[in-house]
């Protein structure tokens, strides 16, 4: 069992004439259309506006941490910026950047339907998301706010006089888009399947989605109550977390918890489905395990609302219940490893490229590695108590969300350019971006793992003098970083219009997205396609690449 | 393996169903819409059922603590008015019910009368529930904005037997009230939802649409209604009837 | 190499780079502990991490297309994908469970424990030794006698944090949390609070001061501020007239609380529960709550009538209560003084103190 595919000529590609990009033109042909693609890409473009400000704030933050008094920014001015970087880069760019973006555009091309089950439906997240955005610029613009993206009552009801009602409000309107994009994917990947597309033949991307989607329909409702408490707190005073009217600020936190939990999960695991995707491509392979990484996928997101408490360790839980939470959080990064191993294997006997989207996957696999490992380090309890709170979590947290999941979508991004503009980007360029991204990084984040064990407290505006090398390393990171993120936005655009021709599946694979001209129609497939070949099927490709060529021929 | 890139479906089965209007374009049959309608409306109940959860764990503790002051602030609950909306709900269940039916039986006039009757429980309820509301205010039972224990550390008239609550004990009644108004308030702001939508229900009906055999969007609705009656159900026991007079 | 650039920028860097720890201090009993399980964590992480890489890298190497530009289909292998799972799971079980025992080392304090009280408030960190002895952003504690701090927060959430001792414990308004140590190395150390708490929150640090234990004792001496913890309790339970009822008399209307502390007693509701530091101040804050079986739920409540560090107080004097000798004492006598008096905040009861001189020495 081999197969060998030549990649096709790309200099004889033409872009199709008609597609979901020229189908109709004009603004109002884009802010009203029902086309999951273009939803996507105003998905994208709304996402990407909120990563420049999450990723200017961070930027400062940095600069600010360049010396130990933190004589950049005055201290509350230094709390507004890592608060809007975290609400920002949290709810505004990682929860939807790859379920709304790449799942929009992806889920009906990869599992053969038309369009997502509710096509309007989609609309409205899409206008909900952007409400939810306008309401945090508002509280950006007018002064912004301080009480950290955890919103730790009683600090945000009673004691921060900025714009919280108004970054609450925008989260609670944000979350009702990933109910709805949650509840139109489930719908979709459930009912609009083409006939022949069973579960087990579906790519892992569409797994991994749905079990992000099970995740915002069942988690994000519980965040949404949680911040109009607040909201109902600061604004008339009811006391449901107040101490001093008999409620308990620990039960926000674990409401809090309860749904910011497993919102990590859905940052990581869509990026999760891109790598299996991207993993099979690159190594001409069937990714190794199919059904462990399809169900490792909702084991993680059935796990993940049973570790709330792992971020309560040190705030007087129970002995025992911190015992019970931190043997779950055990079992959850089990699946994890899985997972890495699975797609390490994969390259095994593989026929291995190193395009732009796999070194973005090398990237994720080693940085998603350390960044679940220290995970583990802080789900042990012990070890929690000197850690947490610390700037090891922060690094942590970046290597997974930052490491893991923007890896993940810069390898998606990069996968599906051709599919969703019809032209390459420069791969040189690419390639050198992908290097110039993992050693930033690194860079970056490395040196707060040490400065975290030193004991260096997160959310600091000035900190003792002894842990300044170390952070002048990140800050030195966080500028090649900055390199990283804005060359690709420079030759991706460029691309768009400068870009070769890709034609309709410029990498070979099998996906179904790839059996259509890129960039696709608005319905899709011009015909309702029949499966009847497994996920990552290189063989059926290759005979089928063989007898297109016969009947062309 | 010898088949195609994509085989392409057989044509038939297609071509007669382009014609309905009812049917959206990605969709392949009527079946497989209606399908994919209600079961998106079930999950969207589940999250509506996590959103109540996060209140009903509130509940659970508080009440746990503050027993007697749970008690106490219950005893305050006007139980002919609950009863009696709990009943107007339960009618209006029904009266969906039986308009979901009329449009299955393509009855215009049933659907329309029973639309309306839906819509004119709902705006009883509501009406009882805006007079409860103005009691509370009256009684100065509405923590953060009027709000006075006096009623909790002293006998009430009304039940003699009971003991009046320490003054520590008698703080915690704001939690009954927050909970109170937080759970009767987003429980009103869903039959809000409901009775608007019913209007535009009525408003199509009444231009003939639902009795056609097309009818997801009604049957949807009910599944919506029966749900907001059901989170009631919940509510008054909770809310009214739980910890009276132990 | 350094001619090419200025000399005072090379000065400089040097200096800087010399104080550059990358490790902290190891001086509390814990720490080893905890370091040493901190080291079979990075042993694994960098096992785990390695075969990755190692996987990844050779596959790269071994199966790039040029050397092998057919790729062998393979579905997968059970018996591979479950050593991989039995093996991670192996691990992170040892980790689980020693993760729990370091844990309950660190949360469970000796019964030998001295008890320092620290109050957290926006921002800053004050410390009550039992002697009477305040300090702000600072702790001074002995080394080698295991300390137990009792925490509470005045406002928001803080977290009281001591990187070398490898302890922290957040501090929440309302409930007493508590952490412990044994400090090992005379030395000066960070205390941290790593809980956001607003915009000063880096500036709500101190210093750690452990000492030899002659040293402590001195400076104990040296920083007296006249009457001790359970002293100002005393006058401020007389000046709230708490003596009333808790007289110890059989005929009064409030249970007896000498030698009340650390026992076990049944509640009003048929429950038992152990008298500590938590349900003294539960009890004063929350009466009706916190009932003895046998007693009338007519406590009025002091919420609001007396400050964290009042209550701590208060607590003290109740913790040292053995007899009730001078509560008579003093309610017979505080009936003719107390009529005009005070105002029953802990800060003035404090004031008063230096007039009156300090009959109890409790150290």
């Amino acid at each position: 069992m081999s197969t060998i595919i030549s990649l096709p000529d790309q200099s004889t590609a033409t872009l199709p004439k008609r597609s979901y990009l020229n189908s109709e033109y004009g603004l109002k042909s884009w802010l009203l259309t029902l086309d999951h693609k273009r939803i996507g890409i105003l998905y994208l473009i709304v996402t990407l506006f909120f990563f420049c400000i999450g990723g200017t704030m961070a930027a400062l933050i940095r600069l600010n941490l360049l010396t130990p008094g933190g004589e950049l920014v005055a201290a509350d001015t230094y709390n507004k910026l890592f608060s809007i970087h975290g609400i920002i880069m949290v709810f505004f760019f990682l929860v939807p950047i790859a379920p709304a973006v790449l799942g929009n555009f992806l889920i009906p091309l990869m599992i053969g339907a038309k369009d997502v089950a509710f096509p309007r439906l989609n609309l409205l997240s899409w206008y909900l998301f952007v409400t939810g955005g306008c309401f945090e610029l508002y509280a950006i613009i007018w002064g912004g706010m301080d009480t950290g993206w955890t919103f730790t009552t009683p600090l945000s009801t009673h004691y921060v006089n900025t714009h919280v009602v108004s970054a609450a409000l925008g989260i609670f309107v944000a979350g009702f888009s990933s109910i709805l994009t949650g509840v139109n994917f489930i719908v979709t990947i459930h009912r609009l399947r083409a006939p022949g597309m069973t579960w087990f033949r579906m790519p892992l991307f569409i797994w991994s989605y749905y079990a992000t989607s099970i995740l915002f329909v069942l988690a994000t409702p519980v965040i949404a109550i949680t911040l109009v408490l607040i909201v109902l707190e600061r604004v008339i005073g009811i006391g449901v977390f107040d101490p001093a009217k008999g409620g308990d600020p620990l039960l926000f936190q674990h409401l809090f918890w309860f749904y910011s939990h497993p919102a990590v999960y859905v940052m990581i695991l869509p990026g999760m489905g891109v790598i299996s995707e991207v993993v099979a491509c690159f190594s001409r392979k069937r990714v190794f395990g199919y059904t462990a990484v399809a169900f490792s996928s909702v084991a993680i997101a059935v796990f993940s609302f049973f570790v709330w408490a792992h971020h309560m360790f040190i705030m007087g839980i129970s002995n025992y219940s911190a015992l019970v939470f931190s043997l779950m959080t055990m079992l959850v990064a089990v699946p994890s490893a899985i997972k890495i191993f699975n797609w390490s294997s994969t390259m095994y006997k593989g026929s291995i490229t190193f395009d732009t989207p796999m070194l973005y996957s090398f990237s994720f696999i080693g940085l998603f590695t350390i960044g679940g490992m220290t995970g583990v380090m802080l789900a042990s309890l012990g070890m929690d108590i000197h850690l947490t709170e610390t700037y090891f979590v922060v690094a942590h947290f970046h290597y997974v969300m930052v490491g893991g999941m923007v890896s993940a979508v810069m390898a998606g991004l990069h996968f599906w350019w051709p599919k969703i503009t019809g032209r390459m980007y420069p791969e040189p360029l690419g390639r050198l971006a992908a290097a110039i991204l993992f050693i930033g990084f690194n860079l970056t984040f490395f040196p707060q793992f040490i400065v975290g064990y030193l004991g260096m407290p997160r959310r600091y505006h000035s900190y003792p003098p002894e842990f300044q090398v170390l952070n002048v390393l990140s800050t030195a990171g966080a500028s090649v970083l900055a390199i990283g993120y804005l060359l690709p936005a420079v030759y991706l655009l460029w691309s768009m219009k400068y870009g070769k021709i890709a034609g309709a599946n410029p990498w070979q694979a099998p996906g179904l997205e790839w059996q259509v001209q890129s960039p696709p129609l608005t319905e899709n497939f011009p015909e309702p396609p029949v499966v009847d070949f497994e996920a990552y099927d290189f063989e059926w490709l290759a005979n089928h690449t063989k007898s297109e060529v016969q009947t062309v021929g | 393996m010898d088949s195609q890139a994509i085989a392409t479906l057989p044509e038939h089965g297609h071509a007669e169903h382009e014609h309905s209007p009812h049917l959206h374009h990605h969709f392949a049959t009527e079946d497989q819409q209606r399908e994919a309608s209600n079961f998106g409306m079930w999950l969207f109940l589940l999250t509506e059922i996590m959103f109540f959860g996060g209140m009903f764990t509130a509940y659970l503790i508080y009440r746990n603590w503050y027993y007697p002051a749970f008690v106490a602030g219950s005893h305050w609950m006007k139980i002919w008015a609950g009863t009696l909306n709990t009943t107007v709900l339960i009618c209006s269940s029904f009266t969906m019910a039986m308009a979901v039916y009329s449009a299955e039986t393509r009855k215009r006039k049933a659907l329309l009368r029973y639309l309306s009757l839906t819509l004119f429980l709902g705006f009883v309820f509501l009406g009882i529930k805006a007079y409860e509301w103005h009691n509370e205010w009256v009684e100065h039972h509405v923590p953060g904005l009027n709000f006075s224990i006096n009623d909790f550390t002293h006998v009430d008239p009304r039940y003699p037997l009971d003991k009046p609550l320490a003054p520590d004990m008698a703080e915690k009644t704001q939690s009954y009230f927050s909970l109170y108004f937080l759970l009767t308030g987003v429980h009103a702001l869903h039959m809000l939802v409901g009775v608007s939508i019913l209007l535009f229900l009525i408003f199509n009906a009444w231009k003939g649409a639902y009795t056609t055999g097309h009818m997801t969007f009604i049957e949807n609705f009910g599944l919506y209604w029966h749900f907001v009656d059901i989170i009631w159900i919940f509510l008054f026991p909770l809310l009214y009837l739980i910890s009276r007079h132990q | 190499m350094h001619y090419f650039i200025s000399p005072v920028l090379w000065q400089f860097l040097v200096k800087w780079l010399a104080h550059f720890p990358l490790f902290p201090p190891e001086a509390s009993s814990v720490a080893p502990y905890a370091d040493a399980l901190f080291f079979f964590l990075l042993f694994i992480s960098a096992l785990g991490s390695g075969i990755v890489i190692l996987m990844v890298v050779s596959f790269s190497v071994l199966y790039h297309k040029e050397r092998n530009p057919e790729a062998t289909q393979i579905e997968g292998s059970t018996l591979l994908e479950a050593t991989w799972t039995i093996i991670p799971l192996a691990l992170f079980m040892i980790v689980f469970v020693w993760g729990a025992l370091l844990y309950f080392r660190i949360y469970n304090p000796p019964t030998n424990a001295m008890n320092i009280y620290v109050v957290g408030k926006q921002w800053m960190w004050k410390a009550e030794h039992p002697g009477g002895q305040h300090e702000i952003d600072a702790l001074h504690v002995p080394v080698g006698r295991p300390v137990r701090l009792t925490m509470i927060s005045q406002d928001v959430f803080h977290s009281f944090s001591i990187p070398a001792f490898r302890v922290k414990r957040e501090v929440i308004p309302g409930r007493y949390t508590t952490v412990w140590f044994t400090a090992t190395k005379p030395g000066t150390y960070h205390l941290f609070c790593t809980q956001y708490c607003g915009t000063l929150h880096s500036q709500m640090i101190g210093w750690v001061y452990a000492m030899k234990p002659e040293d402590y004792q001195a400076w104990l001496a040296g920083s007296t501020s006249g009457s001790s913890l359970a002293q100002n309790g005393e006058r401020l339970f007389a000046s709230l007239g708490c003596n009333a009822c808790h007289s110890g008399n059989p005929s009064s209307r409030g249970p007896n609380l000498a030698e009340a502390y650390g026992a076990k007693v049944q509640l009003a509701n048929g429950s038992y529960t152990v008298v500590d530091d938590a349900f003294l101040r539960d009890s004063i804050l929350n009466p009706s709550s916190h009932v003895t079986a046998g007693y009338a739920p007519i406590m009025p409540t002091y919420q609001g009538q007396v400050s964290e560090e009042g209550l701590i107080d208060l607590v003290e004097y109740i913790k040292t209560l053995h007899s009730n000798d001078r509560v008579q004492q003093t309610l017979n006598t505080s009936l003719v003084q107390n009529s005009g008096s005070t105002t029953g905040t802990g800060a003035s009861a404090q004031g008063q103190a230096a007039a009156e001189t300090p009959r109890m020495v409790n150290k």
